[in-house]
């Protein structure tokens, strides 16, 4: 496995800390042929807007794209579940000759008569994207009997990377100010909007719970146990707090320039990360009252994990993590919590960083560490070996991989079904990970064990 | 609770798929090349597609799942994917060395017209198939049939590409298994080798995607069909396809392209699907049946006597693949259990009249769809309640929201083990099958017995 070759037009997408010297390739098409971990720009936007839980989810499209993202990735709502069924206009081959606009036409009015969302979301995929259907004036037209906003997500698959499906999903949620301004004379104080936190597991319940400690009021998180009333309401908020820059960054710059609402970018993951970013909310408002709320809060919940931390941290101590993950945020977040509780990483990656993420990576990483951008299974196989990793961080295509390698895993994407957000969540993911690379179960291998014994044979 | 806004009254929906019971071919053609030894399936068309392919195989095997993509751009969506393919394949044979690559096509790159004889030849003449290696390809459009449609797609390119007639018989009998579990695939040839018949079974996913851990992570496992055996094919005795659906196209292909006669019969679940595969073994191989299968086959049939009181007259609603549900419907009806409900996704109008056929004698009306979603089987449900739901893993909020007993069973099983492991098809897919559906009710009715009725002997 450690002697597959790397393709030339790969070489500039990975980077050894210490021995190289260039600027990563990134935010470029995967090459044609390559076992990429990457996916659409239809991906992109379908994640990012589907935890709106009122309101309509229709993918324009053959089944399979609905198909494929029906109730994936455990947004939790605390009220209406619309978001979790699946409607596709499952377009045929009729269709695709003569066009699908009637049956999007159809398909939405039967919608919203049989459920009455807040709005609608019409997910344009890449075969609509070719047969060339006018989806804008079909939602058009469809917002204008109805009455509620339905709004074309423009998601055609190969328009770009999973990046440009973020972009298309900021578009959308921007249209939802449109005809539609609150009073702003009634902005509430310590006003914030939460952006780019989805609510996997029921993080966002979490944090809310920071914030209304601290006395900051929320007015949206967009998407996490999303609304839509809610997120009309946006503009009244003073600060946008972005969580997943790598999806909500635009939105933020959207609304600054519209609304004049400032934006500041945090992390909720690990102690350090979380407990800036409330700090840093507290600053923006700079209330004495509200600051030192923020301090004794922070305080307590610290204190309440910290011997657990510092527990599971001796038993980690000198452990090796490969972490490979969606946005390059999330890794820097990864590689801080995971030296928190005492292990190296020497590998890390991702999907969708920008040059100036794997600038930052560069920086805080230790020298050995292997940078890769876009990888492929087997790449990331073969570093993991290299580099003796006693974890992989990644998603649902990494999971099996390290399991097969006798490897432990920790799900930092998808299949995550416990909170990793904030203090708790620090707790959370070290016990998680101390559970999976302590576990008995990786000494049943035969071949592991046969590896182990040669090479301590050699030693002696 | 997810599913709480289900409207009992049934309305026409023409335009509208709710909740889907099926998914697009390109992900059944990727699941049947998986089955090939040594072989890359490719997805010919955006990043996205073979992302969501490959996570959904591997959420369901619990296995890594590699596949290679075209990575469509807007340019390529314009100006036709061709370059893109033959780059494919030139990086895929120089990166991963596989034995073979299976091309799948899209919706995007159907529609869009790239040819795949022509596209596949030129990567031929361009020198970028190594000596030895091999292409295999299927056109998969998303918005034709469904994913059963795909494998049946692929398992055909498989004979279309590579299948030979030699004039020199091998002495084998060819098995096309159908769209079914790994353990299944096991299973079905188990019996064969049973009855001391030698097989070739293609595609093969047995080893592939259920594998043994062994500490190593290999890209290609060790089982599947290898490339000389599919060859070979055109030199068997006879073809035995399994499921109509999934299984024909293979079959009648290779029938007209080598002269391999084909029996097609339903998937071999329950005592009377199983029943017809082991006689058409019999006969085709001229072999007789050993005491070993009619040992299987008569604990299958003591299991169902022992406990039938507990079948007659309990309603099922089912949902799953054509293939599937024919043969499910005939072993319920076989042990005096009502299919009332049944729904596939998969397009076809000779499933419904198969499935009144195999009920008509039911006193009860059958409802029966093909190219239908579980919001309607959740709308028959709430208007016809039954006592047992087997279906995938989504009919999970079917059965909460109407508390109903549920077994998963078809594609995908996303939440549970097992289905990779152990077969539902043979005598003993039968035992497993009776086991779980009598599991099923009998905890339902320990749960909701009165205090003074919990009963230790059932």
């Amino acid at each position: 496995m450690t002697d597959i070759s790397i393709l030339d037009e790969r070489k500039k997408q990975i980077f050894t800390k210490g021995n190289d010297d260039f600027e990563m390739k990134c935010e470029s098409q995967s090459v044609s042929g390559s076992v990429s971990q990457r996916a659409c720009v239809f991906c992109g936007s379908r994640v990012v807007l589907y935890p709106i839980a009122d309101a309509l989810h229709l993918v324009h499209g053959p089944i399979g794209c609905a198909a494929y993202t029906w109730d994936i990735r455990g947004a939790l709502s605390s009220g209406p579940q619309l978001h979790r069924l699946s409607f596709s206009t499952d377009l045929r081959e009729t269709n695709v000759i003569f066009g699908g606009e009637k049956k999007l036409y159809a398909a939405l009015t039967q919608l919203i008569e049989m459920y009455k969302p807040k709005a609608a979301f019409v997910y344009a995929t890449c075969i609509v994207g070719v047969i060339g259907d006018d989806v804008d004036s079909i939602c058009r037209k469809v917002t204008e009997e109805t009455g509620i906003p339905v709004i074309p997500v423009h998601s055609e698959g190969f328009k770009g990377t999973k990046k440009d499906g973020y972009a298309a999903a900021c578009q959308a949620l921007f249209t939802l100010f449109d005809n539609f301004s609150p009073n702003m004379d009634e902005k509430p104080k310590f006003a914030i909007n939460i952006l780019g936190e989805f609510n996997i597991g029921g993080e966002a319940w979490i944090i809310k719970e920071y914030y209304r400690r601290m006395g900051v009021n929320i007015i949206s998180v967009m998407t996490g146990d999303g609304r839509v009333d809610d997120i009309r309401n946006a503009p009244l908020a003073s600060l946008n707090v972005v969580q997943c820059s790598g999806s909500m960054t635009g939105l933020a710059k959207m609304m600054k320039e519209k609304f004049g609402i400032p934006y500041i970018q945090v992390s909720y993951f690990g102690v350090e990360d979380t407990a800036k970013a409330l700090y840093d909310v507290a600053e923006f408002f700079g209330d004495a009252e509200l600051l030192k709320n923020t301090s004794e809060m922070i305080k307590a919940e610290i204190a309440e994990i910290h011997p657990e931390v510092l527990s599971i941290r001796r038993q980690l101590e000198g452990r090796k993590a490969a972490v490979y993950v969606g946005g390059a945020f999330k890794a820097f977040s990864l590689l801080k919590a995971l030296k928190n509780i005492g292990m190296d990483v020497v590998v890390i990656g991702s999907q969708t960083g920008a040059k100036e993420d794997y600038k930052t990576l560069k920086e805080i990483c230790d020298p050995g560490t292997i940078i890769v951008d876009d990888a492929s299974s087997l790449e990331l196989a073969k570093f993991i070996i290299e580099k003796k990793a006693d974890l992989v961080i990644g998603g649902v295509k990494e999971r099996p991989i390290a399991y097969k390698m006798g490897i432990g895993f920790c799900d930092h994407n998808h299949e995550r079904k416990i909170p990793l957000a904030g203090f708790e969540g620090m707790l959370h993911f070290a016990r998680e990970v101390r559970n999976t690379v302590l576990s008995p179960v990786w000494k049943l291998f035969p071949a592991r064990n046969e590896v182990k014994k040669e090479s301590s044979g050699k030693a002696a | 609770m997810l599913l709480r806004h289900t409207p009992t009254e049934i309305k026409e929906r023409s335009a509208l798929s709710i909740n889907p019971a099926k998914t697009c071919q390109p992900i059944g053609a990727m699941y049947a090349a998986l089955g090939v030894k040594g072989c890359l399936p490719h997805s010919h068309g955006s990043q996205g597609c073979c992302a969501y392919h490959r996570s959904t195989l591997t959420r369901h095997y619990k296995e890594p799942v590699m596949a290679a993509t075209s990575s469509f751009t807007e340019g390529s969506s314009v100006f036709g994917g061709q370059s893109n393919l033959v780059q494919a394949i030139d990086n895929i044979f120089t990166i991963y060395n596989p034995e073979v690559i299976a091309v799948h096509t899209t919706c995007l790159s159907e529609t869009i017209g790239d040819d795949l004889t022509q596209i596949t030849r030129k990567a031929h003449e361009e020198g970028k198939v190594p000596a030895g290696k091999h292409i295999i390809y299927a056109s998969t459009p998303s918005y034709v049939g469904s994913h059963v449609t795909g494998f049946a797609n692929m398992v055909k390119g498989m004979v279309n590409c590579l299948s030979e007639k030699t004039e020199v018989k091998n002495g084998k009998m060819n098995i096309i298994p159908g769209y079914v579990e790994p353990s299944d695939m096991e299973e079905i040839k188990r019996i064969a080798s049973e009855m001391g018949i030698s097989t070739i079974m293609f595609p093969d996913t047995s080893n592939v995607l259920n594998g043994p851990q062994t500490g190593r992570y290999h890209m290609f496992p060790r089982g599947g069909v290898s490339v000389e055996d599919l060859k070979s094919t055109g030199d068997s005795m006879a073809t035995i396809a399994l499921g109509k659906t999934a299984s024909s196209a293979a079959a009648l292909a290779l029938e007209t392209k080598c002269g391999v006669k084909c029996d097609i019969l339903d998937l071999p679940i329950g005592l009377h699907g199983t029943d017809r595969y082991v006689d058409a073994l019999r006969k085709m191989a001229c072999v007789s049946v050993p005491d070993s299968i009619n040992r299987d086959r008569g604990q299958l049939v003591d299991v169902i006597t022992d406990m039938h009181q507990y079948f007659y007259g309990k309603k099922v609603a089912i949902a799953g693949d054509p293939d599937q549900l024919i043969a499910l419907t005939e072993f319920l009806v076989s042990i005096d259990m009502y299919p009332v409900h049944v729904v596939t996704g998969t397009p076809g109008k000779q499933f419904e009249k198969t499935i009144l056929d195999l009920t008509k004698h039911l006193p009860v009306k059958v409802n029966v769809k093909s190219h239908s979603d579980l919001f309607m089987l959740h709308q028959w449900i709430k208007n016809e309640p039954v006592d047992l739901l087997i279906a995938n893993t989504y009919g999970k909020y079917i059965a909460r929201d109407e508390d109903i007993p549920f077994i998963r069973y078809g594609f995908p099983i996303l939440d549970r083990v097992g289905h990779s492991y152990f077969p539902t098809v043979g005598y003993k897919g039968g035992l497993r099958l009776v086991e779980k559906i009598l599991d099923a009710i009998l905890e339902r009715k320990d749960r909701d017995a009165p205090e003074e009725n919990f009963e230790l002997v059932m």
